[in-house]
């Protein structure tokens, strides 16, 4: 899921200061999970801000709601309503929710909560570690289900670097060396000659090259 | 025992501290309230285990979150005692009805405006709040 974390309240606040009346728009997607943009979170901004406004005697009416996605324009068409009388909208979606809004509401103020910050999971309650370098061309494959893009630090593909040590990245203490746990992963499989395998180069034109990508399922296609 | 506490402390029950949401803190709060105390049982004996440590984290944010808009966390506080200790809970009463009357009253009880519209309010249950109103 995409994990994404709330900006600080201030910069919030700086962004609708000449608001009146601010419609907040939570998502119950990935932002929900990782507990940055729900339902509860958007009220707890609201709050958060009306009290802020009040204690600047400048108060400012609220509106909340939480679409099913801001992703997709068929959940945010409920906002159609919502949006004529607010000055502005304030989306704790991640910064495709955000865009979706400012493309649906063109005379709209539309601004961003949160931070997207990247593709991970959660690795206890609390924590969220990035897992996925979306390069559009899985390697997992060969690498004993860790991704040596996004998980070493240096995306390196064909092994560790010098600065491995002790099983972690020299980055940090905190970081472990992927082609560490790359290798131990694939001797504990017994297909460590996998890695001895000549790989062609990879392939990055599926990655950020050419602009933003898409994907299209043409027989899930309307019309 | 007849202890005496503050008469302006105003109960709400919840049926464990750890049910305890910052939506209902911060909107005592927008509500006037110039203090909350969140009173959750002695660390250790949750009868569901982690309720008490959870409400008390959920606290501390809360306070986070008043610091950072300006409106003070002070003004919230999380107090651990058992069922059974009626005086400790007169003590606390006292020592946080002091703090909060040399804080002052809430800042934003006297700013008239806008408060919410549409949303969900928070769902109130029985439990062990108290607010200073």
């Amino acid at each position: 899921m995409i994990i994404a974390q709330q900006k600080p309240v201030k910069d919030i606040a700086a962004m609708i200061s000449d608001c009146n009346k601010v419609l907040f728009v939570g998502c119950a997607g990935c932002v929900t999970v990782c507990l940055a943009g729900g339902e509860k979170e958007t009220e707890i901004l609201a709050s958060s801000l009306r009290i802020m406004r009040k204690l600047e005697h400048k108060p400012i009416e609220t509106v909340t709601f939480t679409a099913t996605r801001q992703c997709d324009p068929e959940y945010i068409v409920a906002l159609d309503n919502m949006v004529q009388e607010v000055d502005a909208i304030v989306s704790l979606a991640c910064g495709v929710g955000v865009q979706y809004l400012a493309e649906r509401f063109k005379d709209k103020w539309v601004v961003p909560a949160l931070d997207t910050k990247f593709i991970g999971g959660a690795t206890e309650h609390g924590v969220w570690e990035e897992k996925c370098g979306l390069c559009g061309d899985c390697v997992l494959h060969l690498t004993g289900g860790i991704c040596p893009i996004i998980r070493c630090s240096k995306s390196i593909l064909n092994g560790p670097c010098g600065g491995s040590q002790y099983g972690k990245c020299e980055i940090s203490k905190d970081v472990d060396c992927a082609w560490q746990l790359i290798y131990d992963r694939m001797t504990a499989l017994g297909k460590l000659d996998k890695l001895m395998e000549i790989q062609p180069p990879k392939d990055w034109t599926k990655s950020r090259d050419g602009g933003p990508r898409r994907a299209v399922r043409e027989d899930v296609m309307i019309g | 025992m007849r202890l005496q506490y503050a008469s302006n402390v105003r109960i709400v029950e919840m049926p464990c501290s750890g049910t305890i949401d910052h939506r209902v803190i911060l909107h005592a709060f927008e509500d006037g309230a110039d203090g909350v105390f969140v009173a959750g049982c002695m660390e250790g004996d949750c009868h569901f285990l982690k309720g008490n440590i959870r409400g008390k984290k959920r606290v501390n944010h809360v306070k986070q979150i008043l610091d950072e808009i300006g409106f003070g966390g002070e003004r919230v506080e999380f107090f651990n005692l058992s069922a059974a200790q009626g005086q400790r809970f007169a003590e606390i009463v006292k020592e946080m009805t002091e703090r909060i009357m040399k804080l002052g009253p809430n800042p934003i009880k006297a700013v008239r405006g806008h408060t919410s519209c549409g949303g969900m309010s928070p769902t109130s249950t029985d439990g062990k709040e108290g607010g200073i109103a």
